[in-house]
């Protein structure tokens, strides 16, 4: 008993020293959804951060507990977060819980205005500041390249050319080789709103419904009969592609990365393919914005500007594989994901029948929704199998509801709109 | 003072859960409630008609309903013998003991290195020439594979817990009345049904009730394994609040959680009704 | 005659009850594999080089290629968040033994308004899902200070370990019969002292097994843990919250780093575990 009572003492003694000791916090918060897996977080400590004339503590999160502080903090009115690191889609699910950087003494002349523009979220106040960019390509093995269709360039591929590349592959080879992100985490939203609507139906919103964006939905059950049936479970598709599962894929460039670092010889990449309406893209953005709530604004701002430095972009680029927001020159070293994506990124925006859609502007926290809907039509007509017509018939009801709600204005690469976005 | 001691001896538990479990609580059954400051049944109305709350349902019950009564047979044996074991019995108790310190993040991670396309049972098969190339288990058109993988995972990670308590509850079980059974000439068999098994029940109660509640919040090897093939209520709970950005109807999803681990606790209570005089 | 027939059935008998002896060891031996050999084959993955993990076939044995596993050990402030969460985990089992004990002990003994309820209430804490619980409590602990403290996020895992205190102190006491204490009141004890001296020590390693149980929960709690802490982030929430998105050699290697250490606790109390059983053999 009297050793009982003595590790309770000791118990309620050690509460005390850290009841204590949990208020030194001194350095600043870096509160991030990117650069989550454990070895990009690492770099961004070890060789981004490391230069910063200060003490930064980068923390990446899921978007559950990144969300769930950020909104505790909100709600707390006192915070800890000095810069909140995410894409675009979070900062505009909630335009009013960031400062305007504009007046603050920011720098960030360098970043590109169109990019910078998007940081705005049609408010006029500089929301967030553009931290890196990506976008989403097409990745191969060599051993597929034998069964690409004649007379298809790689670098000018049609969706019917990628279907008829997948099924001669699939019929050869015994089994599909062509794979597909799909899992929960992974980023099929964006191959359906960015990618292979807009490059049938040259529109994201207004001609969702449409007979093109019917024949589109056709196109891609036609690919699904060649697409490896694990797909569903496909977050990343580097490793598919790095066990073999896989021979063909689409994925976002950092989610590529590592299939072409461990082996550089044995992959190409090579731009989205195109449709009747053009080749449609869509860009990442990444930003970085200031809380409301954070701590000291003026040292959150120094940090900022800090990543926006050329020396500081190009080791995001080494660190995550997301692209510099600045024409800079990048040095010979880079990792080969990066030679490989480079030449394949610029080869898809500077083709002749290039089609950027940009990312959705004004939906606030309905974003999450909005892709909602095209996971939703995925999931039906795809998945279970339903009739294409009575599938986009329910949704665009869906969607027009959402962008209604939102009262959102159309971006591109559908024309520009007084009111909410129509959905014919 | 007798009268009220229990009462002291309950305050501390009582007083803790009422600052961080029933204020939260209530305020996120508000949530549920309400919108926009309003009550309404609104959240609730949405996350019914929504396509995937059915099935979600559905999968979360069949589940639960293949998954306990096979861990209940596995820990009751398990536990067994543990109590009959004459030499290594540490060893035995702490080999079956394992998963207990096992996440459930952890076990999906094990169970799909296993079932991968490229995975170990792939890798197994092939090495025994029983097929030339990888078969893809946890295919989208193949539901049943994926269900019979979770329910593996789940058996292999969730056992432990009730074998545990099990063994706890045999520890305390007089050697006595076994033995006079067994004077009588009661099989082996008989013994374990006759005897054991209904002095077992306080025991046999808290392990189901715990095991039946933490079934409905099965979430991270259903994932692992099934992606978005095999919606679950935990799963839906944390898309509405996360990607969605809808809490209330992410908090009418707890509220049906909660519901239904009611409803089959309540059910578990009369099935194993512990009479009073037995309690002592 | 009659001596030859018991001889051969008392032969037969020992016969069987050699090959019942054979079938019970095959038994263990099987549920030893279905247990242990995930856990092996975890480790193989651990302890490969990146190359052989994503390799088709799979080797069934480690090339001890220690490259992930020391990207993990190398790991800035893994060091600190091991000693964080051994912290929190500790501190849960301290709290959730001495708030739940006492209420175990009162529904096994007394006979109260409310006894059924509470015990139902107790456990039904456990039906809630705690992310979503996570963002009240976040706010309540800014507010007050507790924001990114051991102690804060010990509390909440206290609140997730607790229903398992409570019902297993609940059944333990609920098997020590109540005579054994009568008679100590009866030779002089009071009811506190009766308890000391005759019930505790009977109870104590079933105890300290549902210490070990509120440990294991706090060591593999990762969402509040990732919400409430920030400087003091715990292992799991450094390792284990991003391991989803990560390479797959660098999954199981991160897999590895938790598993062990939870394997490794559960081995020290191991003779808890063990002692449980022995209460029956006194």
């Amino acid at each position: 008993m009297r050793t009982i009572r003595h590790r309770l003492a000791g118990a309620a003694l050690a509460t005390a020293v850290l009841v204590g000791g949990g208020a030194w916090a001194q350095s600043l918060l870096f509160w991030s959804t990117q650069a989550n897996p454990v070895e990009e977080a690492q770099a961004m400590r070890d060789q981004v951060l490391a230069g910063f004339d200060g003490d930064v503590d980068y923390q990446s999160s899921d978007p559950g507990p990144f969300l769930t502080r950020i909104q505790a903090e909100l709600k707390a009115g006192k915070g800890t977060i000095a810069v909140v690191g995410t894409l675009h889609g979070d900062f505009a699910a909630m335009p009013d819980d960031f400062v305007d950087l504009g007046g603050l003494g920011l720098a960030a002349d360098a970043v590109l205005p169109p990019l910078l523009e998007v940081g705005q979220l049609g408010t006029g106040e500089q929301k967030y500041v553009p931290w890196m960019q990506a976008t989403y390509l097409m990745a191969a093995s060599k051993q597929a390249l034998e069964y690409l269709p004649e007379g298809a360039d790689l670098n000018a591929l049609t969706y019917d050319q990628l279907i008829e590349w997948a099924r001669t592959m699939a019929e050869a080879t015994g089994g599909p080789k062509f794979g597909f992100p799909a899992g929960p985490e992974g980023l099929k939203h964006r191959f359906f709103q960015g990618y292979l609507l807009p490059a049938y139906t040259g529109s994201m919103v207004t001609e969702f419904r449409s007979d093109a964006a019917a024949e589109a939905w056709g196109k891609f059950k036609e690919l699904w009969q060649y697409t490896s049936p694990a797909s569903p479970s496909y977050n990343f598709m580097q490793e598919p592609l790095l066990t073999g599962d896989v021979w063909l894929a689409f994925d976002h460039t950092a989610r590529l990365a590592e299939a072409f670092n461990q082996r550089p010889d044995d992959f190409v990449a090579f731009p989205a393919p195109a449709g009747p309406a053009g080749r449609a893209f869509m860009p990442v953005i990444a930003g970085m914005g200031v809380l409301r709530t954070a701590p000291d604004p003026a040292a959150s701002i120094k940090l900022i500007n800090y990543m926006l430095q050329p020396d500081t972009q190009i080791a995001t680029l080494r660190a995550t594989n997301f692209y510099p927001v600045m024409e800079l020159e990048l040095p010979e070293d880079m990792p080969a994901s990066v030679r490989a994506s480079g030449p394949a990124i610029s080869a898809m925006t500077g083709a002749p029948d290039a089609l950027p859609a940009l990312l959705p502007v004004g939906l606030g926290d309905l974003g999450g929704q909005f892709n909602q809907i095209y996971i939703d039509t995925f999931e039906r007509v795809i998945l279970a199998n339903q009739d294409i017509r009575q599938v986009l018939d329910s949704q665009a009801e869906e969607l027009r509801r959402i962008i209604d709600e939102a009262r959102a204005p159309c971006w591109a690469p559908d024309a520009p709109s007084e009111g909410p976005c129509p959905v014919n | 003072m007798p009268r009220a001691m229990p009462y002291l001896l309950l305050l501390p538990a009582t007083l803790f859960l009422a600052v961080f479990f029933l204020y939260p609580f209530v305020l996120v059954a508000i949530e549920a409630a309400s919108r926009d400051g309003a009550w309404t049944g609104e959240n609730f109305q949405r996350m019914a008609t929504h396509w995937k709350f059915v099935p979600a349902l559905r999968n979360t019950i069949v589940l639960a309903a293949v998954v306990v009564p096979i861990q209940l047979a596995l820990a009751l044996a398990m536990a067994s013998i543990v109590s009959a074991s004459e030499t290594g019995r540490s060893t035995i108790l702490y080999i079956f003991a394992i998963p207990l310190g096992i996440s459930d993040l952890a076990a999906g991670l094990i169970w799909l290195a296993i079932f991968e396309q490229s995975g170990f049972l792939n890798s197994a098969l092939a090495g025994f020439g029983v097929i030339e190339r990888p078969i893809l288990f946890l295919g989208y058109q193949n539901p049943l594979m994926i269900f019979l993988a979770i329910v593996l995972a789940e058996v292999w990670r969730a056992t432990a817990i009730m074998m545990v308590i099990l063994v706890a509850g045999l520890g305390l079980i007089p050697k006595e009345y076994s033995e006079a059974a067994q004077v009588f000439g009661a099989s082996r068999w008989q013994r374990f049904v006759k005897v054991t098994l209904p002095l077992l029940r306080p025991s046999l109660q808290t392990a189901l009730i715990l095991r039946v509640i933490l079934a409905f919040e099965v979430f991270a090897v259903v994932v692992a394994l099934g992606g978005t093939n095999f919606p679950v209520l935990m799963g839906e709970t944390f898309e509405w609040q996360f990607t969605l950005q809808d809490r209330g109807v992410a908090a009418a999803y707890a509220m049906v959680i909660l519901a239904i681990s009611i409803a089959f606790t309540l059910l578990i209570l009369r099935l194993l009704h512990v009479p009073k005089e037995a309690r002592t | 005659m009659t001596e030859a027939v018991a001889d051969a059935a008392a032969r037969g008998y020992v016969e069987t009850r050699r090959a019942g002896r054979r079938v019970f060891y095959a038994i263990v031996v099987l549920l030893c594999v279905w247990v242990l050999l995930p856990i092996y084959l975890l480790l193989v993955n651990a302890l490969s080089a990146p190359a052989e993990v994503t390799a088709f076939p799979q080797r069934f044995w480690p090339s001890f290629d220690l490259g992930s596993i020391s990207f993990f050990v190398n790991f800035q402030g893994v060091l600190r968040a091991l000693w964080n969460s051994v912290q929190v985990a500790a501190l849960t089992m301290i709290l959730s033994i001495g708030l739940g004990a006492p209420a175990g002990y009162a529904l096994s003994r007394f006979d109260f308004r409310g006894k059924e309820a509470f015990r139902f209430l107790v456990v039904m804490t456990r039906a809630f899902p705690l992310p979503l619980l996570a963002l009240p409590l976040a706010v309540m602990f800014i507010r007050v200070g507790l924001d990114d403290t051991i102690v804060g996020l010990a509390l909440v895992h206290t609140t997730l370990a607790l229903p398992f205190a409570v019902l297993i102190t609940f059944s333990l006491f609920s098997g020590i019969p109540v005579e054994l204490e009568e008679a100590a009141w009866t030779l002089g004890c009071t009811r506190v002292s009766a308890f000391r001296k005759v019930v505790l020590p009977l109870a104590l390693p079933g105890i300290a097994a549902s210490a070990v149980f509120a440990f294991v929960i706090s060591w593999n709690e990762v969402f509040a843990a990732a919400v409430l802490t920030i400087e003091n982030r715990t292992l799991t929430a450094f390792l284990l919250q991003s391991l989803n998105v990560s390479p797959l050699p660098l999954k199981f290697a991160g897999g590895a780093a938790l598993v062990v250490p939870a394997l490794l606790f559960i081995f020290a109390v191991r003779k808890y575990l063990f002692a449980m059983w022995g209460i029956a053999n006194r």
